[in-house]
C-alpha cells in the first residue's frame, strides 16, 4: 500500500498569506474523515479487535459462559489440549482438509482455467457453470451433497457402480468421511481459483508468447516458461487464500457430518464452535479462536511480505 | 447468457492493460486437440453442473422415484407438489422475509461504509491516515468464525439475541469493500474532481455526484458481492437465533433437513431450490460483476 494518498487530496492550494484559513478548511477535512471512517473503525473496534483480545483471555480462565466467575487457571486450558487425545486428531483433520483441498484446488483449477482461457466454442458457458458453486448457499450445497453421496440411491453411485466398484458410505464410515468433505469444499471453491486463474492469464502480455513462439518454444516449455513465471503471484496468492478459507470452511462440515462420526472431521474452527456452543468451555474455545488466529496470521504474513518483493504487475 | 468475458470494466482499469482473449497465440490446433479440449470442457460441465442439476431434478420426483436403483436421470413423473409440501414443512414465507431484510440493510451498510470510508482515505486529509487504514486492512486477517464467542457474549449483553439487529450489525463494518473501491477511487481522473472543488461542490456533493456515478462498475461489485454472502451467510446467524421465526433460509434448510431426516428427498431439494435460487438469478444476470468483483482482489493482492 503505498502511502500517496496524500497528495490525491481534494484541496486546491491556497495562497500561503491565508494560513488560517487553510487550517481550517484542513480541520474541516479531519471532522469529515472522522465522521466517515470512525463508525466503521468502531464496529470493528467492538466486533473484530475486541473479541480477538478478549478470547486471549478466555484461553486463560475456566467458565462455563453461565456463572459469574471466570476462575484464571493460567496455561492449563492449553495444557489440556496439548495432552488431549483428540486434539492430534483435530490438528490431523485440519491439516489434512486443508492440504488436500487447497492441493486440488490450485492444480485442478489451474487446469481448469488454462482449458476455459482457449478460444473454445461455448466457454463463457462453462465458466459460468464453474462459477456458480462458489455464490451458492455452503448450506444447501452440503445437503444436496449427501443426498448424491448416498449409498444406494445417490447420483455418484451411479459412477461409482459404472466403473465396477461399490460406493462406501461416504458420510458414515470413518475412513471416508474426511475425503467426502473434501471432494465437496473443493467442487463449491475451485470456481473461485478458475476465475482467479483466468484474471491472472490474461494479464500475462500476449508478447511474451509471441517471442517464446519465436524462439521455437513448444506447448510445453511455453507452459513452464511463460505461462508459470507470469501465474506465480497469483499462484501464491491463490494458496494463501485457499488456506485461509479453508480453515473457515464451517457450513459444509456442520451441515454433512457435525463434525463425525466421532471426531472424523472436527477442524479447529468446528473444535471452536463446539467446545464454544455446545460444551460451553470458553476456555478451551478460547485456546482454539488463539491458535487459529495464530495460524492464519502466519499465512497471511508470509503473503504480505512475499507480495511486497514480487509486484509483478505495475 | 450474453457473452460475459472475465475482464470487465473494474479489472481493465485496475491492470491498466488491454485484454486478450486468447491465449494460445499463433499455435493452429488439430482436430484431435481441439476434440480433447471440447472434450475436457464438457467434463468441467458434468463435474460441476451434474450435481445442481440433480438437486433441481430431485425436486420434481415423486418419493417413490427418489429411492429407485438405479437412480433416474429424468423425472418419470414430474410432481410440483415438494414445492408446496416443503413450504408448508417450515416457514419459508418468515425465512424469505428475514433473508431479506438480513441481506438488504446488511449489504446496505457495508456498501454505504466501504463507499464513505474509501472516499475519505482517497480524497480527504487526516494525521496518519495510512495507518488507519492498515489497521482496518487488519480487520480482514480476522475472519467471523474466530470472534463468534465474544461476539454472542456481546450480543446478549446487548439483549440482541433473536434480533435483526444481532444478526447484522456485527458484519456490517467494511473492510474489503473499503479496500477494493480506495483502488477504483484512486484511479479517477483527480481533474474532474478538483474541478468540481473549485466550482465550490461540497465534499459529500463531490462523493455522491462525481465520484460514486463514476465508480458505478466497482460499487455494483462489490455490492453484489456483499448481498450474495450475507444471503448466503450461515455460521453467526446459526448462533445469534434460536427461533424458528428469527431463523433465515440457510439456517431453514438446515433445520428442514435435521427434522424431516432423509425421509423425503424431493422436499428437501425443493427447499435448497427456495434458497439458491434468488442468488442463481442474480449471477445469471450479473456475472460479469461478481466475477470481476472477486478478481479484483487478487490482481493487486
Amino acid at each position: 500500500m503505498a502511502p500517496q494518498s496524500f497528495n490525491t487530496s481534494l484541496v486546491v492550494d491556497t495562497p500561503p498569506g491565508n494560513f488560517r484559513r487553510r487550517l481550517r478548511t484542513e480541520q474541516r477535512e479531519w471532522l469529515l474523515f472522522a465522521l466517515l471512517v470512525g463508525p466503521n473503525l468502531a464496529l470493528f473496534a467492538v466486533f473484530t479487535y475486541w473479541p480477538l483480545i478478549y478470547n486471549t483471555y478466555l484461553s486463560f480462565v475456566r467458565w462455563d459462559l453461565l456463572s459469574p466467575l471466570k476462575i484464571w487457571v493460567g496455561l492449563d486450558n492449553y495444557r489440556y489440549l496439548l495432552n488431549a487425545p483428540e486434539f492430534g486428531q483435530i490438528m490431523w483433520n485440519t491439516f489434512a482438509f486443508t492440504v488436500g483441498s487447497v492441493a486440488i484446488i490450485c492444480t485442478l483449477g489451474l487446469g481448469m482455467a488454462l482449458l476455459l482461457n482457449q478460444p473454445l466454442r461455448g466457454r463463457a458457458g462453462v465458466r459460468a457453470v464453474v462459477f456458480s458453486p462458489v455464490m451458492l448457499s455452503g448450506a444447501a450445497i452440503g445437503i444436496v451433497w449427501i443426498y448424491i453421496l448416498d449409498p444406494r440411491y445417490g447420483l455418484l453411485d451411479i459412477f461409482i457402480r459404472g466403473v465396477g466398484l461399490r460406493s462406501p458410505n461416504w458420510l458414515l464410515d470413518t475412513q471416508w468421511t474426511m475425503a467426502a468433505v473434501i471432494m465437496v469444499h473443493v467442487w463449491k471453491t475451485i470456481g473461485y481459483a478458475v476465475v482467479i486463474y483466468l484474471a491472472g492469464l490474461q494479464a500475462i502480455p500476449r508478447e511474451l508468447y509471441e517471442a517464446a513462439l519465436v524462439d521455437g518454444a513448444n506447448a510445453w516449455s511455453r507452459f513452464f516458461h511463460v505461462t508459470v513465471p507470469g501465474l506465480s503471484p497469483v499462484i501464491f496468492f491463490l494458496g494463501i487464500t485457499t488456506v485461509l478459507g479453508s480453515f473457515q470452511a464451517f457450513d459444509i462440515l456442520k451441515v454433512m457430518t457435525n463434525g463425525g462420526p466421532v471426531y472424523a472431521t472436527t477442524t479447529l474452527i468446528f473444535y471452536l464452535y463446539e467446545q464454544g456452543f455446545v460444551g460451553f468451555n470458553a476456555g478451551r474455545a478460547g485456546v482454539a479462536a488463539v491458535l487459529l488466529f495464530s495460524m492464519m496470521l502466519a499465512f497471511t504474513l508470509v503473503q504480505m511480505r512475499y507480495s511486497e518483493r514480487s509486484v509483478h504487475y505495475n | 447468457m450474453a457473452k460475459a468475458e472475465l475482464s470487465g470494466p473494474l479489472q481493465t482499469k485496475a491492470m491498466g492493460q488491454t485484454q486478450v482473449t486468447s491465449q494460445w497465440v499463433g499455435a493452429r490446433h488439430g482436430w484431435p486437440s481441439r476434440l480433447a479440449a471440447y472434450a475436457g470442457m464438457a467434463l468441467c460441465l458434468l463435474i460441476i453442473g451434474l450435481p445442481v442439476y440433480w438437486m433441481a431434478i430431485g425436486a420434481f420426483k415423486v418419493q417413490a422415484e427418489i429411492y429407485r436403483i438405479p437412480p433416474t436421470w429424468f423425472p418419470a413423473e414430474i410432481t410440483y407438489a415438494n414445492f408446496a409440501r416443503a413450504w408448508n414443512a417450515a416457514p419459508f414465507g418468515r425465512y424469505y422475509l428475514n433473508t431479506i431484510l438480513v441481506t438488504v440493510l446488511g449489504s446496505g451498510f457495508e456498501i454505504f461504509f466501504a463507499a464513505t470510508s474509501a472516499f475519505a482515505f482517497v480524497f480527504l486529509r487526516f494525521p496518519r491516515k495510512d495507518w488507519l487504514f492498515i489497521i482496518l486492512l487488519t480487520a480482514l486477517m480476522i475472519p467471523n468464525q474466530i470472534t463468534i464467542l465474544p461476539n454472542y457474549l456481546t450480543a446478549a449483553q446487548l439483549g440482541w439475541i433473536n434480533t435483526y439487529q444481532g444478526i447484522i450489525i456485527p458484519g456490517a463494518a467494511a473492510a474489503y469493500g473499503t479496500f477494493l473501491l480506495r483502488q477504483y477511487y484512486k484511479t479517477l481522473p483527480t481533474e474532474i474532481i478538483d474541478a468540481a472543488k473549485v466550482d465550490g461542490a461540497g465534499y459529500l456533493r463531490t462523493l455522491w455526484s462525481i465520484v460514486l456515478p463514476l465508480a458505478k462498475p466497482a460499487l455494483i461489485s462489490f455490492g453484489l458481492l456483499s448481498i450474495v454472502s450475507k444471503w448466503n451467510e450461515f455460521l453467526w446467524p446459526l448462533l445469534v437465533t434460536n427461533t424458528r421465526e428469527m431463523r433465515v433460509l440457510p439456517i431453514g434448510i438446515y433445520w428442514l433437513r435435521v427434522e424431516e431426516g432423509t425421509i423425503d428427498w424431493g422436499v428437501i431439494m425443493a427447499g435448497t431450490l427456495f434458497v439458491v435460487l434468488p442468488v442463481a438469478i442474480i449471477f445469471l444476470y450479473a456475472q460479469r460483476y461478481i466475477v470481476d468483483g472477486i478478481a479484483a482482489g487478487a490482481v493487486k493482492g
